[in-house]
């Protein structure tokens, strides 16, 4: 649809979190697909790529 | 072009028996070319009228035979009209107001940039100031197709004046049924360029015996003629990478449905008409007593219960202070991403970019649901 560097979310009603975790779990979680988010910011792409955690 | 006409003047317009011989009246809108008074070194040439059909208006007047009658043609310079837009458009509905039509024919403009613009601008006045029927038309890649969709109808032609007759043709069929104020069948069928509306119709075959019929007239190198045709999605091409994300400063931008709790914004939770903003520079964290998520498109459950589900501040704070982004813009974006028209989004992520690139932000992370 667009979007040039995808990182997979966890889920479409929550794409950074996991209810079924306990909230400091949940939170590490979330740093994680961050990062991973910065570095695909960091990364040039020609086409959408889709960056994996 | 001779030929041409004259085929179509032994098939005028039907007229069911019975009916009034009182002709409606066209007033004929176009360009100073088609209007004869000259070329490109006429297009500053301003407004004017002549009585009766001039120039392409003449055809228009054979096929609408006995139907309808051509009572003045009004023209403007490509130029004018595109520099002077208000005040132009403002005169040239004056001039037309004064054949007291029932119904205004611009162009056609075929594939042109300003002709076709012009054309709908006129239409579109005089749509709002006459309270009469409208009627142009354009190729349907053309400027004028893509600004006046669903604003004016536009009768879809061929790219360039070769196509006159069969526009001519296409437009006076069309202008008889908005003067006689019947309804008009699918774009596909009638010949004018979609409009966005879609209207529910019942077929004597099923959706799997339609598909076949498709595939065989694809097989057989006919058009299929599909009946959902796909959109047409953008490639954007992508941003360059960014150097430092510790040296940078990000934003987040979500189309989850977040907003404050008990959406003061009154966000849609579909068919968005705006994005919202909030400041979230002393927030460390999205906490569920100050924002919820709206969004009409999935249990929203888990993301109002904890918003940093959606908009994952707290690790964005933490990641801040520990040095792994540079500095998080004050501001979250955010609107809800269903249901609506593409159109609709993309000028809002012009008008979010437009901002956050205006505030320094270098990167952003937009978290979709």
């Amino acid at each position: 649809m667009g979007a040039s560097r995808i990182v997979k979310g966890k889920a479409i009603p929550h794409p950074v979190g996991d209810p079924s975790q306990p909230y400091e779990g949940e939170k590490e979680l979330r740093k994680e697909m961050l990062k991973k988010a910065l570095e695909a910011l960091e990364t040039e792409v020609a086409s959408p790529t889709i960056f994996s955690t | 072009m001779r030929d041409d006409v004259q085929a179509l003047i032994r098939a005028p317009c039907e007229r069911e028996e019975g009916e009034a011989m009182t002709k409606f009246k066209v007033v004929h809108y176009l360009n100073q070319f088609f209007a004869g008074v000259g070329g490109e070194e006429k297009a500053d040439v301003g407004p004017g009228a002549r009585e009766g059909a001039v120039g392409p208006g003449m055809a228009l007047a054979q096929v609408l035979g006995d139907t309808g009658e051509v009572v003045g043609t009004v023209y403007c310079g490509d130029n004018y009209i595109s520099e002077n837009a208000e005040q132009a458009t403002q005169e040239v509905v004056e001039l037309i107001s004064q054949f007291r039509p029932d119904i205004v024919i611009a162009g056609p403009g075929f594939g042109s940039g300003r002709y076709g613009l012009a054309c709908g601008q006129v239409c579109q006045a005089v749509k709002e100031s006459l309270d009469i029927p409208v009627l142009t038309g354009v190729h349907k890649d053309s400027p004028a197709a893509e600004t006046y969709k669903g604003k004016v109808l536009m009768a879809s032609t061929k790219d360039s004046a070769a196509g006159m007759a069969e526009a001519i043709a296409t437009i006076a069929r069309l202008a008889s049924k908005l003067v006689k104020k019947e309804e008009l069948g699918p774009a596909m069928e009638e010949g004018y360029i979609p409009t966005g509306r879609r209207v529910n119709r019942f077929s004597d075959k099923t959706a799997a015996e339609r598909a076949v019929d498709m595939l065989m007239r694809k097989l057989r190198g006919e058009d299929p003629r599909t009946e959902w045709p796909l959109p047409k999605y953008e490639q954007v091409p992508p941003a360059d990478a960014l150097a430092n994300a510790a040296n940078s400063t990000i934003a987040i931008v979500t189309e989850g449905g977040i907003v404050h709790r008990g959406n003061p914004e009154m966000l849609e939770s579909g068919w968005a008409t705006k994005w919202v903003r909030f400041d979230t520079a002393e927030e460390p964290e999205m906490t569920p007593d100050k924002f919820q998520s709206i969004h009409g498109g999935f249990d929203t459950t888990a993301a109002s219960a904890e918003p940093n589900r959606m908009v994952p501040l707290d690790a964005a704070r933490e990641m801040e202070k520990e040095g792994d982004i540079g500095k998080l813009h004050d501001y979250v974006y955010s609107t809800t991403g269903n249901m609506g028209p593409i159109a609709s989004f993309k000028k809002f992520g012009q008008e979010i970019a437009a901002e956050l690139s205006s505030a320094g932000v270098q990167g952003v992370i937009l978290t979709a649901t």
